[in-house]
Order: C-alpha cells, then structure tokens, then sequence
C-alpha cells in the first residue's frame, strides 16, 4: 500500500533495566530520540513505544515454564511485530546480558524481527564489560535475522560524564534511522519471506500487515507429500 | 456427538499417598478404566502410544483388543498411534485385525509422537518426523483400500504386489484422525483424504489450536468433502470433576502442582488461561459449551482424567461423573446449537458401511486357493480386479 510511506514509523524499545529510572533506560531513550529527530529533519515521523520488561517479569517466567506465552505478553510482542526498528537495552549482570532479558527474547517467534534494523545497547558498572552488546547481543539477533547496526552502544558509570558517548549515540541513531529511511527491511522480507522458517501461528508481519493463519504455501514439497504426492524427485533416488 | 476419555498411559507417583503404582496394577486399572467408561455411556476410551517410561502402553492394539473382549458399546480409539516410527504396513496389519476382533468399534488417531529419542531407537530420523509422517499415512491409506499395492517412497522398501491382510472388516477401513498441535501440513493431509482432525486443546491457551482447525476445515472443503462447517473435529481437553467447585480444586491441586511439565503456576491460573477444565459439574459443561463457542460444532470431545497420578477410585469417579452429570447435559446443548446439516459425530463402522454399500451386503475377501510359493499374485481374493497386474520386483 502506497499509503504506507506517509504513516508514522514505529521504533520500540525493549529494555531490561530494574530500576526506575534506569541507565538502560536511560541509553535507550537516548538512541530513541536521536533517532526520531534525525528522521524527522529527513521528513520522516516517528512514533517511540517503551517495553519496560520488569513489569512482565511474571509474565516472562511463566511462559518461560508454560511453553507459552500468555495474554500478558502480547501487547509487547504484537508492538514488536510491527515495529520498524527496535532498540534493546539491558544492563550486564554477572558479564552477560540480564536473565530476564534473554528470557523474554527466547519467547519470541523466530521469525518476528526478520530484517527489522534493531539496535543493541547494554550498560554496566565497569568498563571491563564494554565487549557484552557486540558479543553476547549481536549474536542473538543474528540469530533472529535481525539487521543489527554497525555501532552497539554500551555504557559504564565513567561514561555518562563523557561527551563521546552522546557521540556514539548519534553514530548509532544515524545509522539506524539510516536503516529505517532505506526501506532495507521492507525490500529484504518482500523477496525472501518464504525463504525464512516460519512457524503455524508464528505472530510474525510481512511487510507490516499480519501473516494469516490461512496464508499458507501450499506449494512446497511437504504439502505435495500431504497430498498423496512425492517430496521431491531429487529426494528419491530412481530405481531401474 | 461422541464424549469419551484419553489416556497417555502413564505410570505416575501419587504425590498424595506417595505410591506409585507397578506397571502390571497401572495395565490393569487403564483396561478397567475403559470397560467402567463403557458401562457408564460414554462412547470412546483412547489410549496412547509410548516406547519409554513412565509410560506403559507401546502395545496399543494388544491392549485395545483384550478391552475390545470386555467391553459392547464403546468405541476404542488412539491418542495417538506414532505414523512416524512404525511401519506403515504393520499398522495397517494391525488395526485391521483389530477392527475384526473390536466388530468394527475402532478408529484410530496417528500422531508424530512426542519423546525425540523414540526416533533412532527405531532407526528413524526425527528431523524427519512430518516426512514420514505424510508419506507413512498416504502408503496406510493404499494399504486398506487396495488388495494389491506396489509403492516405493523416501522412507521404506518398496512394496510391490503385496497384500496387506486381513483386509478391513466388510472391506471399509477404520475412521482416521490426524492429530496436532503445529503443523499445517498435517491439518492439509486430513483434509485432502477427508479424515478427521483432532486438536489436543491441552497445555496451551484458550483457542490456542483455533487456526490449524480453521485451516483444515477450509481445506477440507476446498478438496469437495463438504462445507468447512461439515469437517469431523475432534478435540481434547483434561478434566477434575467433584460436586463441588472447591472441593474439585482442592481434590485436584496436588495433582495439578505434580504435573510433569514443569509448570508451576496457580491452578486457578491455569485452568483460566488453557482449556483444563476444573470443577463444578456446571462448570465442566460451561468450560465446554466455551469450546464451541471457539471451533464451532465438533464431533467428538474426549477428556485426560487419569494424569498426574490420580488414584483408581479418583478416576472411576471422575468418569461416573463425566457420563452422569456433565455429558448428558452436553449432549443436549450442543445438539440444540448445532447447525442444520452438520455431522453430529464422527462417522461408525456402520456409518460407513452404509455410504459405502448402501443397502447390498459388505464384500466380504475370501482369498484364492493357497498355490504353494507364500505369495498372493495379482488377484489375490476371489473377487479382486484380475486385470490389476501388480510389478513384481526383479532379483
């Protein structure tokens, strides 16, 4: 739909800080509002949506054991689904990312953020762990086939006093509203969606609209076999 | 409509009492689980397929045949016969001298099966669980429906002029459901043979299986078997009845905190958030008319009431219950919402005897002459297709 262009893109940030306020938070509001305006002085609306996961931790831990995920946890991930980019931040505990931030990422469908421009920030109480967003976050949004920015942000107590974090920020909101403005992530799931792994009932979105449950492809080997056809010729090898 | 009771056949510590009881008591109790559901009313008792502990049941047609003996009205039913691991030639052996043994009260359930090792202890691959799954049921299918076969697939030796005996009782093969709780291509297959469908509706939210029911009904017309609304759906569910609501919880609690997966949330909780239906008789029966306020008419409701180590007595109480205060009820009430037209139950034996003769008498096979070499040739009954030439392979 043409029409989409003149909406507001949404950009979501999902943060794992306990506190309120918290310096995860705090660095994710930052990028966040960096990234807004340097759209906006390309023309572009933005719309900020928080996902403070402390208050879904109840929820986190009982889809967690569950094996699904309950009402609670919907609005968070629906927002997700739908976002044009995310920002994730959490802080460092124990020299990784929080428990309950990779909790709540382990609920989410594999297919949720497929190409979707997500940043990755992390803050700490000691510089040592400055290495755990390109490390530990970087990797598990490749994982989620993610477009992660260049730039990974991270912040050690030090740091909120110094001029080059604000610097760092604006190379990373540059970059992800870069991501944003391209339409990169558009173009990527237009012509490779049924290439991804997708789940029955996964919430995923292509290309912002929701995937129907009955928008299946029924041109595949396996839906060939389901009706009394054969996988594929190649998978049988032929007998004289 | 048909109400029955499923069973995966568990061998479970009741966290109450402490005991656990011995495969040989947990045998014994499951055979005379079925025959009390059967003189209560109910109209099927379904057992599942499991090769490890805790559980018993690796042998379901040994077992549903000694309970076939014991029992008159009950249909007897799998929750679910593994189509992954098994030879699709064996079960169609199988159930088919089940089906002449139970006089036609069978169906069964194929499922993938749950417990990931079971595949390479029976020299199966589980990345390749939905493959075998597909191709085992379309070579089952063949097998009931064609005296002589010749196949070749991905999965198993190639098969040509063979016989799968005995063939079905009068010649129609038992009702199949295809059971799951993820997979679109399963939904398709029941569709497209017209089957049946079943959705387990436990261990997951309230209409959680909604969309792959939808997706088959939809299908299922698209391949001509009738409207979406006329598809035979089947769903599960797992109930704990006592007279009084909180007595049910508070009877049931232990059980519940016991369960095997893991889950360790409130019990008021649960049964808001999933289909496990705990209580009042009233509330069992509002808890299902909720069911098909979500599917639509469905044909067949069958209950867990024997998970977590619930005693014998518990148990036998639980089915006096179901075929005494909550499914007469049902009936009635799902009956009065049905619409015009619509199956009220998945098809019997009889039922399909009739669509498939209509008023002239069953085939009934009587094989050819045995001639000495063990094998049957083309035609081997008196009254199969002689011009059917079956491929023969070359040694």
């Amino acid at each position: 739909m043409t029409t989409d262009i003149e909406e507001p893109r949404t950009i979501v940030v999902v943060s794992a800080g306990v506190s309120d306020p918290s310096s995860s938070r705090l660095l994710a509001d930052r990028l966040a509002q960096k990234t807004h305006d340097l759209l906006h002085a390309h023309g572009i609306e933005s719309r900020i949506t928080t996902i403070e996961l402390r208050t879904l931790v109840d929820e986190i831990g009982r889809a967690t054991v569950a094996g699904f995920v309950g009402e609670g946890l919907r609005p968070a991930i629906e927002h997700l689904a739908a976002a044009d980019a995310v920002i994730t931040a959490t802080p460092v505990y124990k020299a990784g990312v929080s428990g309950l931030f990779k909790s709540f990422v382990d609920l989410l469908d594999n297919d949720l953020l497929i190409a979707k421009p997500v940043a990755v920030t992390a803050t700490a109480g000691s510089a040592r762990h400055a290495l755990v967003p390109d490390e530990q976050m970087r990797p598990l949004f490749a994982y989620m086939r993610a477009l992660v920015t260049p730039t990974a942000l991270f912040a050690a107590p030090e740091d909120w006093g110094d001029g080059a974090l604000g610097d760092r920020i604006a190379r990373a909101a540059t970059e992800l509203a870069a991501l944003i403005e391209s339409g990169v992530s558009r173009s990527v799931v237009d012509g490779t969606w049924s290439r991804y792994q997708h789940q029955f009932g996964s919430s995923a979105q292509r290309s912002g609209r929701a995937v129907e449950p009955g928008e299946i492809d029924f041109d595949t080997d396996l839906m060939r076999l389901a009706t009394g056809g054969r996988a594929t010729a190649a998978a049988v090898p032929q007998r004289s | 409509m048909q109400f029955g009771i499923f069973s995966v056949s568990d061998v479970t510590r009741d966290p109450v009492t402490g005991y656990t009881p011995s495969e040989a008591e947990r045998i014994d109790d499951v055979v005379e689980m079925a025959r009390h559901a059967d003189e209560a009313g109910l109209d099927v008792f379904a057992i599942g397929e499991h090769h490890n502990p805790p559980f018993f049941d690796s042998s379901p047609t040994t077992l549903l045949a000694a309970i076939a003996a014991t029992t008159r009205g009950i249909t007897l039913s799998t929750s679910t016969t593994l189509i992954t691991t098994n030879d699709p030639v064996k079960i169609a052996e199988d159930y088919a001298m089940l089906q002449h043994l139970a006089k036609g009260r069978l169906d069964l359930m194929l499922g993938r099966g749950n417990t990931g090792p079971v595949y390479p202890w029976f020299g199966k691959d589980i990345r390749k669980g939905v493959h075998l799954a597909l191709e085992n049921y379309n070579l089952l299918h063949r097998l009931w429906r064609e005296d002589v076969v010749d196949w070749d697939g991905e999965f198993r030796t190639p098969l040509q002029g063979f016989t799968s005996t005995p063939r079905p009782l009068d010649d129609v093969p038992p009702f199949v459901w295809h059971g799951s709780i993820r997979t679109p291509e399963i939904a398709e297959q029941a569709a497209y043979y017209g089957n049946g469908f079943f959705a387990n509706n436990i261990l997951a939210p309230n209409g959680h299986f909604k969309p792959l029911v939808d997706l088959y009904r939809k299908r299922y017309e698209h391949y001509g078997h009738g409207r979406a609304q006329d598809a035979i759906v089947g769903l599960g569910g797992q109930a704990y009845i006592a007279k009084r609501s909180q007595d049910a919880y508070a009877e049931y609690r232990p059980y519940f905190d016991n369960n095997a997966h893991g889950i360790r949330i409130p019990l008021e909780d649960w049964v808001n958030a999933t289909p496990s239906s705990v209580g009042s008789p009233q509330e069992i029966i509002d808890k299902t008319l909720g069911f098909h306020e979500i599917f639509g008419d469905y044909q067949r409701q069958l209950w867990v009431v024997d998970n977590g180590g619930l005693p014998q007595s518990a148990v036998l109480k639980q089915i006096d219950l179901l075929a005494e205060e909550v499914v007469p009820v049902l009936r009635k009430e799902l009956a009065a919402r049905r619409a015009p037209g619509v199956p009220e139950a998945a098809p019997t034996h009889a039922d399909l005897v009739r669509a498939k003769y209509g008023d002239r008498p069953a085939r009934q096979p009587r094989p050819n002459a045995n001639r000495g070499d063990n094998t049957a040739g083309t035609s081997p009954y008196q009254d199969s297709d002689p011009d059917k030439v079956a491929v023969h392979p070359s040694l």
